[in-house]
């Protein structure tokens, strides 16, 4: 007998393993899977540095949240209603977070005296009354798993390896999941392996199978579609949408994409993944170091090319004396920082906001870069585009911000249009431009941006270097006046970008008495805040920043008309310290480096605190 | 480096001076940079390149001035990157001929990883390393060629660092071309330009350059006396001195020595071959030096061929638009699962 579904409008879910227990491929699958089915969602993984450590201890817990509705949803959700937690590890490090009456799946045959032991329990918790207010479900997946894969030709390593697959088949089941995905992901990803690829696929379908068997679940769950705006929809990781911005700024600009990259964590992904697109005409470069990585980037942007270099803070401090370099060659070139966080090492997988004040100021002497902030996974595609549109236009390094919880973080994006993208091709100098003569530094009128004459121009043969360079000729000069002329046009000409760039919008009530200000991956909590907070009857605004260097036009005069101005950052105050030098805005900050998302309910919580 | 940036047209007619700017050179007077800027000045036109296909990149130093005197297309970048930065360009501009100007601190202390990296991925560049043993815009501390010894402004008891061998590095980084030559010998380092201007891939030469302000004399032994030269010449036993009366021999463990003919015979004598794909025969003779032998070998070390970085990129990238036809960009924003909602 089919059992009851009932119909819910969001489900939040958390999958938590050990890191060898394929908990982000489970995740992914089951993100593939509502993504298909037309839910609007967002994700969040959240796994450690170490690729895998002690086996059950409570490092080496990863995890994957997953938030998917009927209707427009902003974060992965701030509780879980429902925990997978696949040994006591994860159960320990994940129960904090489950939703009072939430539901609580664990593989009971992880339950052993020694993963507890390694967990730090000294009772079983399935026993000791402790989960009383949870809905648990014990489940012996790693038995339920070999037993069912008992017919194949598999050792039972490989057996137990696919408990995640029943664990996926059995969530499936309980959410009413499409599975042909699955099967057909699974087929691929095992294709020289076919027996390892049915046994997956043979765990998938029976934990689906349990799910309707088993008289412990007595009822399936239903996320009707959600109703979003007409397109066509795909799902993306911040990361992924950076890179398919990376090959749309070159398409679009018509120039050849140069990548100089070094791996780093959370911004490898983008090297490995344009490292596929050399039918593009993309030329990656993995280099010997970060300097090595952006001066071949500063190279091949002389040569004509649309240089760029990603990285993350660590590396982006080893970078900045070539970016001080490509500040007085005045020349096109991108830095995408993944911020994750510090200092040091800090926690690489995990991201922060804390790199503002670095690439807003850390560099010697009088340095201006412009600044473009991501605010979400998708949104890191036009991030993208508008930070190679200024870069080329003005002749100058552009800065890009992003961050590890968009870097790895999911939602359904909204494809755009090709034709609707917009023009950002630049022109070569092809003639002298003075007299007969060429002069590398003589600059257009509007932009102040100077000629970019290619190797290969004949006639327009120049030196550019490091030292000071006489205005309009390049010559290397020492004269007082012009070393004074040239830091005040670079300065001039980064900030006259604010004429080209939009103003800063405002949502929520404009005529609140209480303006929340962000910048960058903060965007999805504190609109889910503000949208929390206006629900309840508060009334407050929401301005999100996306181009730091320079601010909008109209931001002074967006931050006069509230009595408050609240600013939330995944930092000590960084925002909100330029806010205050620049306007004399007493800005209040609210601050945390946890290495995690805000929750939108602890951003609703400062929000009516001031109201 | 290859002449790839030759132009079909025929030949360029362009003299030395067609290679000088309207700069003013600012080396001390009596400098070595002298009279290798203008041995490379008159160098160029025998490349037949036009003018606005080559490129000089520079870090910085006394030598990373160069490029500001080149009539062409130049960047004085910043201390140890010109490798780098070269790469970048030469990577994404095959049609482009890259020269890179460094100094013995630039390319062997801060920027010493560029540099091997840059030799050992046989980029399509020409290294010219001015060695003068001292860091001279700086005025006097030691380099990493110092000998052991030598009292400078940051070394007043002397310097304890063992110096690095600047052939020795880069055959040990397992470069391509690997040549030495002196500042004042027009001729010689001109034969030298034009070995490493036609190979391809990554040349890296070595020139002997006197700093007459804070290290003079450092190479007076090979400079002033020539008999000291050991001139490599492939396929010639290897013979020096004034009478050509020394030579060198490999012993048994794989080192070079001088000996003397008259008395082992000229069949005992190493006959060089820079053609060699090992290079442990040239790495035993870069460990000629003043402080084993009180002489120098100068010429081409090792040239032999093996794919270029460049090449290699631009055949991948002509394999993958052949598999997967050129690059669109609608295509590609709509991989993987999509779906459409109305």
């Amino acid at each position: 007998m089919a059992k009851p579904v009932e119909q819910l409008d969001q489900v939040v879910i958390r999958f938590a393993g050990d890191s060898g227990d394929g908990m982000q491929l489970t995740g992914g699958r089951f993100t593939s899977e509502t993504a298909i089915l037309g839910n609007d969602l967002s994700t969040l993984p959240d796994f450690p540095a170490e690729i895998r450590a002690p086996a059950g201890s409570l490092p080496g817990v990863s995890g994957f949240q997953i938030h998917f509705s009927d209707h427009d949803i902003l974060t992965p959700g701030d509780n879980p209603h429902v925990l997978v937690a696949m040994n006591p590890a994860a159960l320990r490090t994940n129960i904090k977070d489950l939703s009072r009456g939430g539901t609580l799946i664990v593989n009971a045959d992880a339950f052993t005296d020694r993963n507890l032991e390694k967990a730090g329990y000294t009772i079983s918790p399935l026993g000791d009354g402790s989960l009383d207010e949870y809905q648990v479900h014990a489940v012996p997946l790693t038995s339920l798993t070999i037993e069912a894969l008992k017919e194949f030709d598999v050792t039972k390593r490989e057996a137990e390896r696919s408990k995640n697959m029943f664990a996926l088949g059995l969530m499936s089941w309980l959410f009413t999941r499409p599975t042909e995905g699955t099967v057909q992901f699974l087929e691929k990803k095992f294709a020289s392996k076919p027996e390892i690829a049915n046994a997956n696929i043979k765990a998938f379908r029976a934990g689906y199978a349990f799910g309707e068997t088993s008289e412990a679940f007595t009822a399936q769950y239903e996320v009707k579609p959600a109703k979003l705006r007409p397109g066509t929809y795909r799902n993306v990781t911040g990361n992924q949408a950076l890179t398919m911005g990376l090959v749309a700024a070159g398409v679009q600009s018509g120039l050849p994409l140069f990548l100089g990259a070094y791996p780093i964590t959370p911004a490898s992904g983008i090297l490995e993944e344009l490292s596929r697109y050399k039918h593009f005409g993309i030329r990656t470069f993995q280099a010997e170091d970060e300097i090595a990585a952006v001066g071949a980037a500063l190279g091949a942007s002389f040569g004509g090319a649309l240089g760029v270099t990603t990285s993350s803070g660590p590396g982006v401090v080893l970078k900045m004396e070539t970016i001080g370099l490509a500040v007085a060659l005045e020349l096109p070139l991108l830095i995408l920082d993944i911020q994750r966080a510090g200092p040091a090492t800090g926690m690489p997988t995990k991201p922060e906001q804390a790199d503002l004040l670095l690439v807003l100021y850390g560099r010697h002497a009088e340095s201006p870069v412009p600044v473009v902030a991501a605010s979400t996974p998708g949104g890191c595609f036009d991030a993208a585009i508008e930070a190679a549109r200024i870069a080329l236009k003005y002749r100058t390094p552009v800065f890009l911000l992003s961050d590890a919880y968009l870097a790895n973080g999911s939602e359904p994006w909204s494809i755009p249009d090709v034709s609707t993208l917009p023009d950002i091709s630049t022109e070569f100098a092809d003639q002298p431009n003075h007299e007969g003569q060429f002069q590398p530094y003589l600059r257009d009128a509007e932009t102040l941006a100077r000629p970019w004459a290619v190797p290969g121009t004949p006639g327009l043969e120049h030196r550019i270097g490091g030292l000071e360079k006489a205005d309009g000729t390049g010559n290397v000069s020492y004269d007082p006046d012009n070393h004074e002329y040239m830091v005040r046009i670079r300065a001039r000409k980064v900030a006259g970008i604010a004429a080209d760039i939009p103003e800063l919008e405002v949502g929520g009530d404009e005529d609140a008495d209480l303006l929340v200000a962000g910048w960058g991956g903060t965007y999805g909590p504190i609109a889910a805040a503000v949208r929390r907070v206006r629900k309840d009857g508060g009334k407050v605004a929401h301005a999100h920043f996306t181009h730091l260097n320079p601010l909008p036009r109209n931001t002074e005069e967006v931050l006069r008309r509230y009595d408050k101005v609240l600013v939330p950052e995944m930092n000590l105050g960084q925002l909100s310290k330029v806010l205050r030098a620049e306007f004399l805005i007493d800005a209040v900050s609210y601050n945390k480096v946890r290495g995690l998302p805000f929750t939108s309910g602890e951003l609703a919580e400062a929000i009516e605190g001031l109201l | 480096m290859s002449t790839n940036g030759q132009n079909g047209d025929g030949l360029i007619q362009l003299s030395a001076k067609d290679f000088k700017t309207d700069q003013e050179v600012r080396w001390c007077p009596g400098c070595g940079d002298y009279a290798i800027l203008a041995a490379v000045q008159s160098f160029m036109p025998e490349l037949a390149i036009p003018r606005e296909r080559i490129v000089f990149i520079s870090g910085i130093g006394c030598a990373a001035r160069f490029p500001y005197y080149m009539q062409t297309y130049g960047m004085h970048s910043i201390h140890g990157r010109a490798p780098a930065i070269a790469t970048g360009l030469s990577t994404s501009r095959p049609d482009l001929s890259v020269w890179v100007v460094t100094g013995d601190g630039d390319a062997l202390s801060i920027g010493g990883n560029h540099l091997i990296h840059a030799l050992r991925r046989n980029v399509n560049i020409t290294i010219l390393l001015f060695n003068n043993q001292v860091y001279g815009l700086t005025k006097g501390q030691y380099s990493p060629t110092s000998p052991v010894g030598q009292r400078t402004g940051s070394t007043p008891m002397g310097s304890i660092d063992h110096p690095f061998n600047p052939l020795s590095v880069a055959l040990g980084a397992e470069a391509t071309f690997v040549a030495r030559s002196i500042d004042t010998d027009r001729k010689h380092l001109t034969e030298v330009l034009r070995a490493a201007a036609g190979h391809k891939g990554a040349a890296f030469v070595e020139v002997y350059q006197n700093c007459n302000v804070y290290n003079d004399g450092a190479f007076d032994f090979v400079r002033e006396d020539k008999e000291n030269r050991i001139r490599l010449e492939h396929g010639k036993p290897i013979r020096f001195g004034a009478e050509d009366e020394k030579g060198v021999r490999l012993r048994v463990d794989g080192s070079a020595e001088v000996v003397d003919v008259a008395e082992v015979g000229e069949d005992a004598l190493l006959v060089h071959d820079a053609h060699a794909d090992e290079p442990s025969i040239a790495f035993a003779l870069s460990r000629l030096t003043r402080d084993t032998v009180g002489a120098a070998p100068i010429g081409v070390f090792r040239d032999v061929a093996r794919p270029v970085y460049d090449e290699l990129l631009q055949e991948q990238i002509e394999a993958a638009t052949e598999k997967s036809g050129p690059g669109e960009l609608e295509a590609l924003l709509h991989s993987g699962d999509t779906w459409t909602i109305s």
